[in-house]
């Protein structure tokens, strides 16, 4: 029998039997359709994961000035300053994987408006800054690029400074004195909590860098450059590519000459990331592949009880001459065209289970093509895997016996 | 399929000798076939009789070529039989006999034409081109021509044994075998279905009817009567009766096709 009349013969048999037909699609449609769901699910999950992780800054880089030895005697960390705008000009403008550049000058003043005064740390920084620690205001906005150019005497508060100097509110707006000068307070920085080792991230002011250079710290070196990648997978290349520009930048090529600046991330959080996001592929994977094989042994029941109830009609098609590898074939194509039906189904149900519960949660449930061809092929597979055995059976049935069951 | 060049036109269709088949049931070994001969040659109509256990449906089976003997040699048309494989005897199935049962065995939710076409499509021989004009002339010729689209349950049982028939004949069967072909059917039917049988065999068609209705196998022209797995019996009918004229004397119900 030609292949194209097997799969007429095969096609037939499943159209005129819509209810079996249906019982037996019935297990790959759930199958593949939570398939669907639970990646799109876990995508959704992982990106929030994610999410949540860069909040902690996993995507930062530090760019800190080297040690430097005076006669054989290290100084440790930041000794030797060379740490210029003119350094993170260079990086912002040369590297190519940084998303948001922000120089960092860090002094100590004592802030006096509103309630009283608080001394406190300033960070004069650019508009990148709060991007790169993600960072947002409660009230108010940060600073412009005009405010940074003209060098203008604005500040941002911690929420800490805020809650000092302005008990009752209303910092925006006001004005406080820092040093000599009085600087207008444009906004006010959400609540940051301590960091691991224990410090208040809030007990800060933020200020332009070119105003606290010229009127705040008096000196022009960086205590860092800080820089952030679009995620956590570009960081070691940007690392590398901030270095290069960093040795160009203080012309370091050509000998042996070390490094007099240092670039780090947040290795230990970065790890953390990708071991999260592993274990949940992980886990959707086991749970996919559970309920595919749930989905395969429904299809083999139900093609069991279908050859058994069909063991007259396999007994007919043998009497008028099909040979075993005919009705093998006729019940293999059967269960390959419901289990691939059933996949396609599964497919649809999946992909609007998958945006309906998007809808509910609010996560971004994307399912990626890849999922929807592995769900799809491996539901022909089991197909194929599920239904040898039963047409296997039906194919060596002795047609004496199969025409005389009743 | 190279029956063909070593058939001579004097071969019988069908050729047992010194038949035996047994089968072993646990510990026992039964005798169904004790050592039978039969020559069958073409154009002939022969009714098998016996009572059950006789061994008639071994016959028919080895005869049809679902079984093959344990000793002995069966040839068919000139082809012998024994010790082909399965594929073999499926294929041989296809090429020389048609099959027509007691229970009708049409596939079910399928229509007559579909139902006809079937023994056609596993024709490895490649012997039609036009597979649903082949069907819907058999089927004109067992006066089915225009129900080509009904399915059997829409079907009387007397049309529905004419579509087995039909499907029986379709590939031009060197023999066509007929199992308690009217076991199923009230006497009226009976007789109708007869009449096809006689007529079919009138337009050369070579028939084998396995039957314990001795009034069925009056319409053979010879009758096998078999017991305890022997051939008791091999006589030409006498008085042979003629089904058409028999359906003219039963009248008041009429004409089977044009009734339903």
């Amino acid at each position: 029998m030609k292949k194209t009349t097997l799969f007429k013969v095969a096609t037939q048999s499943i159209v005129k039997n819509k209810l079996r037909t249906m019982l037996t699609m019935l297990g790959i449609v759930i199958g593949v359709g939570a398939v669907i769901v639970m990646v799109a699910i876990g995508n959704g999950a992982q990106s929030q994961i994610e999410k949540q992780i860069g909040n902690l800054g996993t995507n930062m880089i530090v760019i800190t000035a080297g040690s430097s030895a005076q006669g054989g005697v290290s100084q440790g960390a930041q000794t030797f300053n060379r740490l210029r705008i003119t350094d993170a000009d260079k990086i912002k403008a040369g590297a190519t994987l940084l998303t948001a550049v922000s120089p960092v000058i860090v002094t100590r003043t004592q802030v006096i408006g509103g309630a009283g005064n608080w001394r406190t740390q300033v960070n004069g920084v650019s508009t990148d800054y709060l991007t790169i620690r993600n960072w947002g205001v409660s009230s108010g906005e940060l600073f412009s690029d005009d405010d940074i150019r003209t060098k203008k005497k604005v500040v941002v508060l911690g929420a800490t400074v805020a809650k000092n100097l302005f008990p009752d509110g209303g910092a925006v707006g006001s004005s406080v004195q820092l040093g000599r000068s009085p600087f207008q307070i444009v906004g006010v920085l959400e609540t940051k909590g301590q960091t691991a080792s224990g410090s208040d991230q809030d007990d800060v002011i933020l200020v332009p860098y070119t105003t606290a250079q010229d009127r705040l710290s008096g000196f022009s070196f960086l205590a860092q450059i800080l820089g952030s990648t679009a995620s956590t997978k570009e960081i070691p290349a940007a690392i590398a590519e901030i270095t290069q520009l960093m040795r160009d930048a203080h012309q370091l090529n050509g000998g042996n000459v070390p490094d007099d600046f240092t670039v780090r991330d947040q290795t230990a959080i970065a790890a953390a990331a990708t071991s999260t996001t592993s274990v949940m592929t992980g886990l959707l994977a086991a749970i996919a592949s559970i309920s595919l094989i749930v989905g395969g042994i429904g299809i083999m029941n139900i093609m069991l009880v279908s050859v058994t109830e069909r063991t007259r009609e396999i007994g007919i098609r043998m009497a008028i001459g099909a040979r075993g590898s005919d009705v093998l074939t006729q019940f293999l194509i059967e269960s390959i065209v419901m289990s691939v039906l059933g996949g396609i189904i599964g497919l649809l149900v999946g992909l609007g289970g998958a945006a309906v519960l998007g809808k509910f949660t609010g996560w971004a449930t994307a399912t990626p093509w890849s999922a929807v061809v592995i769900a799809v092929g491996f539901s022909a597979a089991v197909g194929v895997f599920f239904g040898y055995y039963p047409a296997r059976k039906a194919a060596s049935m002795n047609p004496i016996q199969a025409l005389r069951y009743e | 399929m190279s029956a063909a060049s070593e058939r001579s036109p004097t071969d019988p269709v069908i050729q047992l000798k010194g038949v035996v088949k047994r089968y072993s049931m646990g510990n026992n070994e039964v005798l169904a076939m004790r050592g039978v001969d039969l020559t069958v040659m073409s154009g002939e109509m022969i009714a098998i009789i016996g009572a059950s256990g006789s061994g008639k449906s071994t016959m028919m089976n080895i005869i049809g070529c679902l079984d093959t003997p344990s000793e002995g040699t069966y040839r068919l048309d000139g082809v012998a039989v024994n010790g082909m494989s399965r594929d073999q005897l499926a294929d041989l199935r296809n090429q020389k006999l048609g099959f027509v049962f007691q229970g009708f065995n049409l596939l079910p939710r399928t229509t007559a034409l579909d139902n006809v076409e079937l023994p056609m499509l596993y024709d490895r021989a490649a012997r039609w081109t036009d597979t649903r004009r082949e069907a819907a002339a058999a089927l004109a010729r067992v006066g089915l021509g225009e129900r080509l689209d009904h399915e059997p349950s829409e079907l009387s049982g007397g049309q529905q044994q004419r579509v087995a028939i039909a499907r029986a004949i379709v590939t031009q069967p060197t023999l066509l075998l007929a199992d308690e072909p009217t076991g199923n059917l009230d006497s009226h039917t009976t007789v109708d279905v007869m009449a096809l049988f006689q007529a079919l065999n009138a337009q050369g068609i070579t028939i084998m009817i396995v039957t314990h209705e001795a009034e069925v196998a009056q319409y053979a022209k010879r009758i096998v009567e078999m017991r305890d797995g022997q051939i008791i019996r091999d006589t030409p009918v006498i008085d042979r009766h003629d089904a058409a004229a028999d359906l003219a004397a039963m009248a008041p119900t009429g004409n089977l096709v044009g009734a339903h």
